[in-house]
C-alpha cells in the first residue's frame, strides 16, 4: 500500500516537473560574476535590453562576493554546475580556466574585430593566438579630490610630485581636512591605489613593465623603488590610525567630506556620485618632474567568456556578440561610469568625472599594472607580496629598498625570463 | 556476570549496528570520502594538466623550500599563540561564568546566560564587521570610550599593527566563543545532584572550597571536552581572520594561521591560482597535528578521567 | 541563617562579575543595532549616542527590505537548519549511545573514525561533494544542504553526546533490561530523556554553523529560490559595503532570526535541565 502510494507520488512529481519544463521553451543563460555591486544595473538595464532584442533567451545574473568568486567558480566548473557565461578576471586567473578547458576559444566570434590587440591582451594565450573572453571594461588610476576643499584652501590640482607634496602639507597645516584618504589595513589600497597608481610615471609604463618580464629590469632598481619612497612619504598625511583603516573606511572618510584627496581609480565614480555631497574633481598621477612624459595605468578589468560545457552554445554566442557590440558598450559605460568600454567603436560617455579620467588617455601613454601579466604565476605570488610590502613600507616595517629587494628575490626564486 | 557471559554464546547484537549505521553512512559518504579524495591530492602534482603521482614530493617542498616552509612555520607559530590565548582566557573565564550562573540562588540567571551566549550565535561576518568598526580609529568608538575614562592615550590601531593584531584577533575569538565552554560547563554543573552539594554543605564545605573540592573534580570530563574542542577549533580556525584581516592575514602576515595559509594555497587568492596539491599537503599536515592532539586526548586523557554516574 | 548573611557580599560580587561580562558581550551588538537607526552623518559624528529626533533614520532598513526576497531566504534557512538539526541529533544520539553503552571490538577506533570529521574542514571536500550532488541531481535543492550539514554536524554531536551518555546510571539501564525492555526502548525511553540538557547544548552548537554558513549555500544552492538568509545578507553586504546605513540594518536583521531560534532552544534547554535534574 505504502509503496504504491510512494510510487504514485514520485510519478506525480515527475509529471509535474515535466509539465513545468514543457512550458519553458525559453533558453535561460546564467552569468557567473563577482560584480555583485552591479546586480541592480544588470537586472534593470542591461539584461532587459538584450532580452528585448533576442526573444526566447532569458538571462540571469548570478553574482558572488568578489572574495569568494574565484574559489566558488573553480569548484563549480570542476563539478560541472557552473553557469553558461563566465565573467573573466584579467590575465592568469582566466588563462588558467582556459588551459583547464573550462572556457571556449572565441576567435571565430565576429564581434572580436571590434577590439584592439591591447584590449584583448588580458584574455589571450601567451602567444596571443587565442582569445577566450570578450573584453568589457577597463579602469584608469588617478586621484579624486574634493573641489570644495581645494577651493577653500586655494589649491590647484597638482601636476608634479613637489606640487602634490606641497598641497598635502598645506591641507595638513590648515587642519580642516585629512589630506589623504588611505589606509593600510586591507593592504591592497597601498599596493593598487598607491604603488601601481603612481608607479608608471617612474618606470615609464610599458617600457618598465616589459623590462621586468624580460628580466632586464629588477624590482630593486631605482625606478621601482622610488614609488615606494614616495608612498612612505605619504604616511604623515594619512589619517590617525591609518594602520587599521580599511578600504570602506577610506571611501567613507572621503565621501563624508572629511578628507581632501583620495588616491584611487575610475571604478569609484558610480559609488561616489551617489554618496558625496560635494563636487568632485580628478587629476592624473603627479609627474616626477615638470615636463616629464606622463603614463597612465589603464587596466583591463573584466571580460566575459563562455563555459565550454554550456548546453546552449548558440545562445551564449549570441549574447557574447551582443556584448561585443557598440550598443552594449554605450549602455554599460554609461550605466557604470568609470568602467570604460574597451571597444574601438565610438562611445559617448555622459558622466563628467568619467570623462575627465578618459581625457587623460589623449596625453598620457597607457600601461597595465606591472604585476598582472606572467609575473604573478609562481610562489611567492608577486601581487600578494606587493600588497604586503606596500603596506609594510607605509607602516615603516620595511624600508623602500628592502621592499624592492624582497620582491625581486621572491621573483628570482621561480621566474626565469626567456632569454 | 562474567561467568554468565562465558557460559552462553553471546547473541549477535544487531542493535549496535542499527544505532551506528545511519550516522556512519551519511558521514562516510558526504564527509569522509570527499575529504579522503582531496587529501590524496597531496601525493600528486599537476604536470601538463595531468595529475601525476609524485609521492611525498609536495611535503618535501612544504618543509624544504623556504618559500613554503617560512609561511608554514609562521602560520603554525601564530596558530599556537592563538590557541594559547584562547585556552588561557576563554576557558577559565567560561568556567568562572558557568560556576557563577549555576548557583541555584542566583537571580536573573537566565538573562545573563542568554546575554553572554549572544556573541556565539553571531556569524563571522557580523563579528568581524562589528569589531572592525568598534576598533576603527576613524569611527572612534574605542577611542571615545577610552576618552571617557581618561585613557585615550592608550588607544592605538590594534588590528592594523604587527605587534598587536594577533593578540587582538585572539581576544575577539575569545569574546565570540566563550559561550561554548560556559554552556558545556553549566550543563555539567547542573547535573551534579543536590544531595552531593547538600552533603558537602553539612560537612561545612561551602563557597570557593566547595567549588574546588567537590564540583571541579566532578566536571573534569567536561573540562577535558572543552579543552579538546578549543584545540580542534583553533587549529581549524579560518573565518574570523578571513573576515577581519582578509585572506592575506595582515599586517605583514602577522595574523596568518594555518587555516588562512591553507585557504590561499588551496583556493588561491587574487592573482594567486589555487594549487589543490600543495593545499592538500598543508591540509594533511593540519589534520595530522589535530589528530595527534585528539589521539592523545582519546587514548591517554579520556580513558583516565574518572566519571561519576548519578 | 548565618550562611545567608555571609553569602551576601558573595552574591553582590557574582552579580558584579556577570553584569560586567554581559556588558562586554552585548556592547558590540548594541552599537550595531543603535546605529542602524541613525542617519549616515550621525553614525559617524556620534556613534555612541542613541538615535534622537534629529538623527533617527530608517533609510538603511528601507534599502535592505527593497532588495531580494528575504522572507523566502529566511524560510529556506529555517527548513535547512531545523531538518539538519533533527537528523544530527537523532543519528548522533544513536551512534553516541552505541559507542558509550556497548563494549565491542573496534569501539575506540570507531569513536576516532567518527571524530575525524571535526579535524578537517569539510570545505576541502567541496569539489567531490559538488560532483556527488551534480550526479544525483541535487544541485540547487535544499536537500543538498541538509545532507552536507547533517554529515558536518554528526562528528561533534557524537563526540559530545557520548561523553554525556557515559554519565547515565547503569543501574537504571540494567533495571530496564531485567524488565525485558529492548535496547531500542532503553535508548528512546530511558536514556534520551535523561540526556536532554546535553542534547539541547549540542543542538545550539550544531545550529550556529549551519545557520551562519556561507560557503555551501554559495556552491550547492545559489539559485534565487534556494538562497539562505546568510547568503542573501552577504551578497547584500558586498553590494553596499560603503553604505553603512544599509550594512548596519542588514546586520541587525541578520542577528534577529538566529537570536529567536536560540531563545527557543534555550527554553528547551532549561526545561530539559530542570526535568533531568529531578531524576
Amino acid at each position: 500500500m505504502t509503496t504504491k502510494l510512494l510510487t504514485a507520488l514520485l510519478l506525480g512529481a515527475s509529471v509535474l516537473g515535466y509539465a513545468g519544463a514543457a512550458y519553458a521553451d525559453d533558453v535561460t543563460l546564467t552569468i557567473e560574476s563577482w560584480r555583485n555591486d552591479d546586480t541592480q544595473i544588470w537586472q534593470e538595464q542591461i539584461i532587459p535590453a538584450f532580452e528585448k532584442a533576442n526573444p526566447g533567451i532569458k538571462v540571469t545574473f548570478a553574482a558572488a562576493a568578489p572574495t569568494e568568486y574565484n574559489a566558488a567558480l573553480n569548484a563549480k566548473l570542476a563539478a560541472g554546475s557552473a553557469g553558461d557565461l563566465i565573467t573573466c578576471r584579467p590575465f592568469d586567473a582566466s588563462l588558467d580556466l582556459y588551459d583547464k578547458g573550462y572556457l571556449s576559444p572565441l576567435n571565430d566570434l565576429k564581434g572580436m574585430a571590434n577590439f584592439s590587440e591591447v584590449a584583448k591582451v588580458a584574455w589571450q594565450t601567451d602567444d596571443g593566438k587565442t582569445t577566450f573572453c570578450v573584453p568589457m571594461a577597463s579602469v584608469i588610476h588617478g586621484f579624486i579630490y574634493n573641489t570644495e576643499a581645494f577651493d577653500q584652501l586655494g589649491i590647484k590640482p597638482p601636476k608634479t610630485h613637489d606640487e602634490f607634496m606641497a598641497a598635502l602639507k598645506k591641507i595638513k597645516d590648515d587642519g580642516t581636512f585629512i589630506p589623504l584618504a588611505m589606509g593600510t589595513k586591507d593592504q591592497w589600497e597601498a599596493a593598487t591605489m598607491g604603488w601601481e597608481n603612481i608607479g608608471p610615471n617612474y618606470w615609464h609604463g610599458e617600457e618598465g613593465r616589459k623590462a621586468l618580464i624580460a628580466g632586464t629590469a629588477k624590482l630593486s632598481d631605482p625606478e621601482f623603488v622610488e614609488p615606494f619612497k614616495i608612498l612612505a612619504g605619504w604616511a604623515p598625511y594619512m589619517g590617525d590610525g591609518f594602520q587599521a583603516q580599511s578600504y570602506p573606511d577610506s571611501q567613507n572618510l572621503f565621501t563624508l567630506g572629511r578628507a581632501a584627496i583620495y588616491p584611487s581609480g575610475s571604478w569609484e565614480i558610480s559609488v561616489f556620485n551617489k554618496q558625496a555631497q560635494f563636487k568632485m574633481g580628478a587629476f592624473p598621477p603627479p609627474l616626477p618632474n615638470e615636463g616629464d612624459k606622463c603614463y597612465l595605468s589603464d587596466q583591463p578589468d573584466h571580460a566575459i567568456g563562455m563555459n565550454a560545457k554550456t548546453k546552449h552554445p548558440e545562445e551564449a554566442k549570441k549574447f557574447l556578440e551582443w556584448v561585443a557590440s557598440q550598443q552594449f558598450a554605450e549602455l554599460y559605460g554609461n550605466a557604470l561610469p568609470g568602467f570604460f568600454p574597451l571597444t574601438n567603436e565610438k562611445v559617448e560617455l555622459k558622466d563628467p568625472l568619467a570623462k575627465e579620467f578618459l581625457s587623460w588617455r589623449q596625453n598620457c601613454e597607457p600601461t597595465l599594472r606591472a604585476t598582472y601579466q606572467i609575473l604573478s604565476r609562481g610562489t611567492p605570488n608577486l601581487e600578494n607580496e606587493v600588497w604586503v610590502e606596500s603596506a609594510n613600507v607605509i607602516n615603516g616595517i620595511d624600508t623602500p629598498e628592502a621592499a624592492g629587494k624582497k620582491l625581486q628575490d621572491g621573483l628570482d626564486s621561480w621566474y626565469k625570463p626567456a632569454k | 556476570m562474567a561467568t554468565e557471559a562465558t557460559m552462553k554464546k553471546p547473541p549477535r547484537r544487531w542493535h549496535i549496528g542499527v544505532f551506528l549505521l545511519p550516522a556512519f553512512l551519511i558521514y562516510t559518504a558526504i564527509m569522509i570520502l570527499p575529504l579522503a579524495g582531496t587529501l590524496q591530492f597531496s601525493l600528486f602534482r599537476n604536470i601538463d594538466q595531468h595529475q601525476t603521482f609524485v609521492g611525498l614530493e609536495n611535503f618535501r617542498t612544504l618543509f624544504g623550500d623556504p618559500r613554503w616552509a617560512d609561511g608554514f612555520w609562521n602560520a603554525l607559530y601564530n596558530n599556537v599563540i592563538f590557541f594559547i590565548i584562547n585556552m588561557l582566557v576563554q576557558n577559565p573565564v567560561g568556567i568562572l561564568l558557568a560556576a557563577l550562573l549555576s548557583s541555584s540562588k542566583l537571580r536573573f540567571s537566565a538573562f545573563y546566560r542568554t546575554a553572554i551566549f549572544v556573541p556565539t550565535i553571531l556569524s563571522f561576518v557580523i563579528v568581524g564587521f562589528a569589531w572592525k568598526l568598534i576598533l576603527s580609529p576613524l569611527w572612534g568608538v574605542a577611542p571615545d570610550l577610552l576618552n571617557m575614562i581618561g585613557l585615550k592615550s592608550l588607544f592605538s590601531p590594534w588590528l592594523g599593527m604587527e605587534k598587536s593584531a594577533l593578540v587582538t584577533i585572539s581576544l575577539i575569538s575569545v569574546w565570540q566563543f566563550i559561550g561554548i565552554p560556559m554552556m558545556l560547563i553549566y550543563a555539567a554543573l547542573l547535573t551534579i545532584p543536590d544531595e552531593v552539594i547538600e552533603a558537602a554543605e553539612c560537612d561545612g564545605i561551602t563557597g570557593m572550597s566547595q567549588f574546588w573540592k567537590i564540583k571541579l573534580p566532578l566536571i573534569l570530563p567536561s573540562i577535558g571536552i572543552i579543552s579538546i574542542l578549543t584545540f580542534v577549533g583553533n587549529f581549524n580556525a579560518f573565518d574570523l581572520i578571513y573576515t577581519a584581516q582578509g585572506a592575506l592575514a595582515g599586517p605583514n602576515y602577522s595574523t596568518d594561521i594555518l587555516g588562512t595559509f591553507l585557504y590561499r594555497a588551496f583556493f588561491g587568492f587574487q592573482l594567486q591560482i589555487g594549487d589543490p596539491n600543495m593545499g592538500a599537503a598543508i591540509a594533511t599536515m593540519m589534520f595530522l597535528i589535530i589528530l595527534v592532539g585528539v589521539g592523545i586526548y582519546l587514548f591517554f586523557v579520556q580513558t583516565r578521567l574518572r566519571r561519576y554516574q548519578f | 541563617m548565618s550562611r545567608a548573611t555571609s553569602s551576601l557580599p558573595r552574591t553582590v560580587a557574582a552579580h558584579a562579575v556577570l553584569i560586567a561580562y554581559t556588558v562586554i558581550a552585548l556592547f558590540p551588538v548594541l552599537v550595531i543595532v543603535i546605529n542602524s537607526f541613525k542617519s549616515r552623518g550621525a553614525i559617524f559624528r556620534t556613534p555612541l549616542a542613541l538615535p534622537g529626533p534629529q538623527t533617527f533614520d530608517l533609510i538603511g532598513y528601507a534599502t535592505v527590505l527593497s532588495q531580494g526576497n528575504f522572507p523566502l531566504y529566511f524560510w529556506n534557512s529555517l527548513v535547512v537548519t531545523v531538518v539538519s538539526l533533527f537528523l544530527v541529533l537523532l543519528f548522533g544520539a544513536m551512534a553516541a549511545f552505541a559507542l558509550s553503552e556497548y563494549r565491542f571490538r573496534g569501539n575506540t577506533l570507531m569513536g576516532l573514525y567518527l571524530a575525524l570529521g571535526i579535524m578537517i574542514p569539510i570545505r576541502l571536500g567541496t569539489v567531490a561533494i559538488l560532483q556527488l550532488m551534480v550526479a544525483s541531481g541535487l544541485v540547487n535543492t535544499l536537500t543538498a544542504l541538509i545532507l552536507v550539514y547533517t554529515a558536518q554536524g554528526l562528528p561533534l554531536a557524537i563526540f559530545i553526546l557520548s561523553e554525556f551518555m557515559k554519565l547515565v546510571s547503569a543501574d537504571l539501564k540494567d533495571a530496564g533490561r531485567i524488565d525485558g525492555l529492548s535496547e531500542y526502548t532503553i535508548f528512546f525511553r530511558l536514556v534520551l530523556p535523561l540526556v536532554r540538557p546535553s542534547m539541547a547544548t549540542v543542538a545550539v552548537f550544531t545550529m550556529i554553523p549551519i545557520w551562519n554558513d556561507l560557503w555551501f549555500p554559495l556552491i550547492l544552492a545559489p539559485a534565487e529560490n534556494t538562497k539562505t538568509v546568510t547568503l542573501g545578507a552577504q551578497l547584500f553586504l558586498g553590494q553596499f559595503v560603503t553604505n553603512w546605513n544599509a550594512v548596519l540594518a542588514a546586520l541587525s536583521l541578520a542577528i534577529l532570526p538566529v537570536l529567536i531560534l536560540y531563545l527557543i532552544f534555550s527554553r528547551q534547554l532549561i526545561r530539559g535541565i530542570t526535568s533531568g535534574a529531578v531524576k
